[in-house]
């Protein structure tokens, strides 16, 4: 009887809306039907155009996927004894790679914590200036790496150095978004009290803000590591630098060199599952607390 | 209540002590890292191996270009090209109006007082403020008059004499005299001078556009216009709208591929989908072979099995994604509200059923978003995948970076990549708002 009270006024119930909450549902339906054709319009189309314009064809090149990787493997499967030693010997242009990954991500997010700070609302030096950072960092990560890797090669010559700053610039993009995200979510208590005090802005940021946005800016720094390594990998192979340089020297060499495509292949993948495993748990411990 | 004090405080202050030896060693060993790679990247040898006039010729080429104006000494043809190409050479009669041919004598004015004159006897050039640098061919050596002492800027040998000003660089070997004008801008980026529009203003070309007579009786004048401009070929912008295309076709072939490959099979991966659990073993660790196995290889042996183009780089994008995307999926599918799932299970449903009434509305959300972010990020890589597999803008990107003289295509194209990415951030914040947050 109680429930009672709570329920509908008592008296004839009005009728379900049933004429406008079908029309609506009806229409919900017709617009998910029209959306899902012209989706595998455009996803059929589009296959179409990419197929015209490869060189090969799909159902052919699906009859040859495994040729390649049965040549490499054929061929280093003979020379197996010599790939411990291959791998042994591209481990200093693994440890490049990953430096650059490391040293990026380091510059990266040293970089970002201090953007994004000076690009959140409520938190920022200059207020007003706060639309100007948002953009630079908008900009920063527009920039694809390649582009920067490609134009400080021609300046800077080959080596580490450019992909370095390539991948720094666009992780201090990247990251400064997130980081942004994450500090204005913050408690401004602490803030308040520092004020309170007569801090510096740099006081209360690095005491107010920090400690309480530390764990989500490491975990979102560690995956970006991940990311940064095979980027870095990536880069070498289009630019300089690295395993990535080691292995594209090694792929046009073609024949013959393939026990040591396949020593890089199993370094990078050894690496890229390694960082992977270990940031995992550590990003785990870092977000559900130690 | 004297001697509980240091008792509580002894572990605080212990603590405190070990914060601060923390706060002291993060910098400390950030900083020894830094110098390891300091000296790791030799970056103190990068002063030396910088190429800083290479970084002044790009930034000059982004936002300017130069016009030749070429005699050759043996025919005496002058030829008047924009950086020197056929595809940029002006036709005789449509000189521009700093270059006068009368006779033997070609007048070039670059400007400012500075002339450079060509004739039957050899080249003058007037520079203002110092006088007359004269050339003459002499017994098979060049006799150079000019104002003593020669300042550095006037480079001479009895083979080659060459001026630098700020106006402009003018060289004179026995073969040839070569005139470069530098003008701001990107040269020839509407018209080449093969078309009939080419050199027109703003104004005549709007009304030559709306209802002036037509150049070529075959197509009315805007027609034309598009077409020189869509097959101009210095720039070629008919080709790099196709690579954009391509690029962005690669990353949304390749997303949306991986989402519906991955899909069922991030069902067997799930937890309360599946209970064959060797299964799910089975297709986990296939999911992080696949991401393990970076984009890099997965597109050197794609490419290999399906040649250049767009296709490889789609399904080297589906392969890699599909590793991350089943990851995801699966995940989702496991935090899933099972209540939904046992009332649509108690009308009777089956499998199929239940997970399209019962799961996917729970998950749709999580899942798009995730494709969305992908694109996004996909679209950003399909530069690089393309410079790879050959296809795209990044193909176009890398060919102009590797000829280290077309720095002006080089600018056009970052400027389209960037104008790219940003759309696609947008296009894709749209969609996530439209469809997810249902706006």
């Amino acid at each position: 009887m109680v429930d009672v009270s709570f329920g509908p006024e008592p008296g004839p119930r009005p009728a379900p809306p049933a004429g406008p909450y079908l029309a609506m549902q009806r229409r919900k339906r017709v617009y998910g039907l029209v959306l899902l054709v012209l989706f595998v319009a455009l996803l059929a189309s589009g296959f179409q155009v990419a197929e015209n314009r490869n060189a090969g064809g799909f159902l052919n090149g699906l009859a040859q996927l495994d040729d390649f990787p049965a040549e490499v493997l054929s061929e280093a499967w003979a020379k197996r004894a010599a790939i411990p030693g291959r791998m042994w010997e591209y481990l200093p242009s693994l440890l490049e790679t990953i430096n650059i990954a490391a040293v990026s991500t380091l510059l990266g997010v040293l970089a970002a914590s201090v953007l994004s700070l000076l690009a959140t609302r409520g938190l920022a030096r200059w207020p007003r200036l706060t639309p100007l950072f948002r953009r630079l960092l908008d900009a920063f990560r527009a920039v694809p790496e390649i582009v920067v890797a490609l134009v400080l090669i021609y300046i800077l010559g080959p080596g580490p150095v450019p992909a370095m700053i390539a991948i720094s610039l666009h992780t201090a993009g990247a990251m400064g978004k997130l980081f942004s995200e994450v500090a204005e979510n913050t408690d401004l208590k602490p803030v308040e009290g520092l004020t309170s005090t007569g801090a510096s802005w740099g006081q209360k940021m690095w005491l107010g803000i920090i400690p309480q946005v530390a764990p989500n800016w490491l975990s979102y720094a560690l995956l970006r590591f991940e990311v940064n390594v095979r980027a870095s990998a990536i880069l070498g192979f289009v630019g300089s630098g690295g395993i990535g340089y080691e292995l594209k020297v090694a792929m046009q060499w073609g024949g013959g060199k393939y026990d040591q495509v396949v020593a890089i292949f199993l370094l990078l993948f050894l690496t890229i599952m390694l960082i992977d495993q270990c940031s995992d748990r550590l990003r785990h411990r870092l977000v559900k607390g130690a | 209540m004297t001697v509980s004090i240091p008792l509580t405080a002894t572990p605080l202050l212990a603590s405190f002590h070990r914060r601060r030896l923390i706060a002291l060693a993060v910098p400390a060993v950030i900083l020894a890292y830094l110098v390891y790679i300091f000296f790791a990247f030799d970056i103190a040898g990068l002063a030396g191996r910088a190429r800083l006039d290479n970084a002044k010729i790009l930034l000059g080429d982004f936002v300017s270009y130069k016009t030749h104006v070429t005699r050759n000494n043996t025919t005496g043809a002058v030829t008047v090209a924009v950086e020197g190409e056929a595809k940029g050479t002006f036709a005789p009669g449509h000189l521009p109006d700093w270059v006068k041919v009368q006779g033997d004598t070609t007048t070039v004015d670059l400007g400012a007082g500075h002339v450079v004159t060509y004739d039957a006897t050899g080249a003058r050039y007037v520079v203002p403020g110092y006088g007359t640098i004269d050339i003459r061919p002499e017994g098979g050596k060049l006799t150079l008059t000019a104002p003593q002492p020669l300042p550095d800027w006037i480079n001479a040998s009895d083979t080659r004499v060459s001026v630098t000003t700020s106006h402009g660089r003018f060289a004179y070997t026995r073969s040839k005299v070569e005139t470069f004008r530098y003008a701001p801008g990107w040269p020839l980026f509407f018209f080449t001078p093969d078309s009939a529009f080419f050199g027109k203003s703003w104004g005549e070309l709007a009304t030559l556009a709306l209802w002036e007579p037509r150049l070529e009786a075959a197509q009315p004048n805007i027609l034309g216009m598009v077409h020189d401009f869509w097959t101009n070929k210095m720039w070629r912008h008919g080709d790099v709208v196709w690579a954009i295309g391509e690029t962005i076709l690669m990353a949304f072939l390749g997303t949306m591929g991986a989402a519906i490959v991955s899909l069922p099979l991030a069902f067997l991966a799930a937890r309360n989908m599946n209970r064959l659990a060797p299964v799910r073993f089975a297709l986990r660790r296939v999911f992080d072979f696949v991401r393990g196995v970076d984009a890099l290889i997965w597109t050197i042996i794609l490419s290999r099995a399906f040649g250049p183009g767009p296709m490889t780089g789609a399904l080297a994008m589906l392969v890699t994604d599909t590793g991350s995307f089943g990851k995801t999926f699966s995940e989702a599918l496991e935090n899933i509200d099972e209540k939904q799932v046992d009332g649509i299970r108690s009308t009777g449903a089956n499998t199929v059923q239940r997970a399209r009434w019962g799961v996917l509305p729970q998950v749709l959300p999580v899942l798009l978003s995730q494709v969305l972010y992908f694109l996004e990020s996909n679209t950003r890589s399909a530069t690089v995948v393309g410079a790879i597999v050959g296809g795209g803008i990044g193909l176009l990107l890398t060919q102009a970076i590797q000829t280290q003289k077309d720095w002006e295509d080089v600018a056009y194209y970052v400027l389209l990549i960037i104008g790219m990415v940003m759309a696609m951030d947008s296009l894709s914040g749209w969609l996530r708002r439209k469809l997810i947050k249902g706006e």
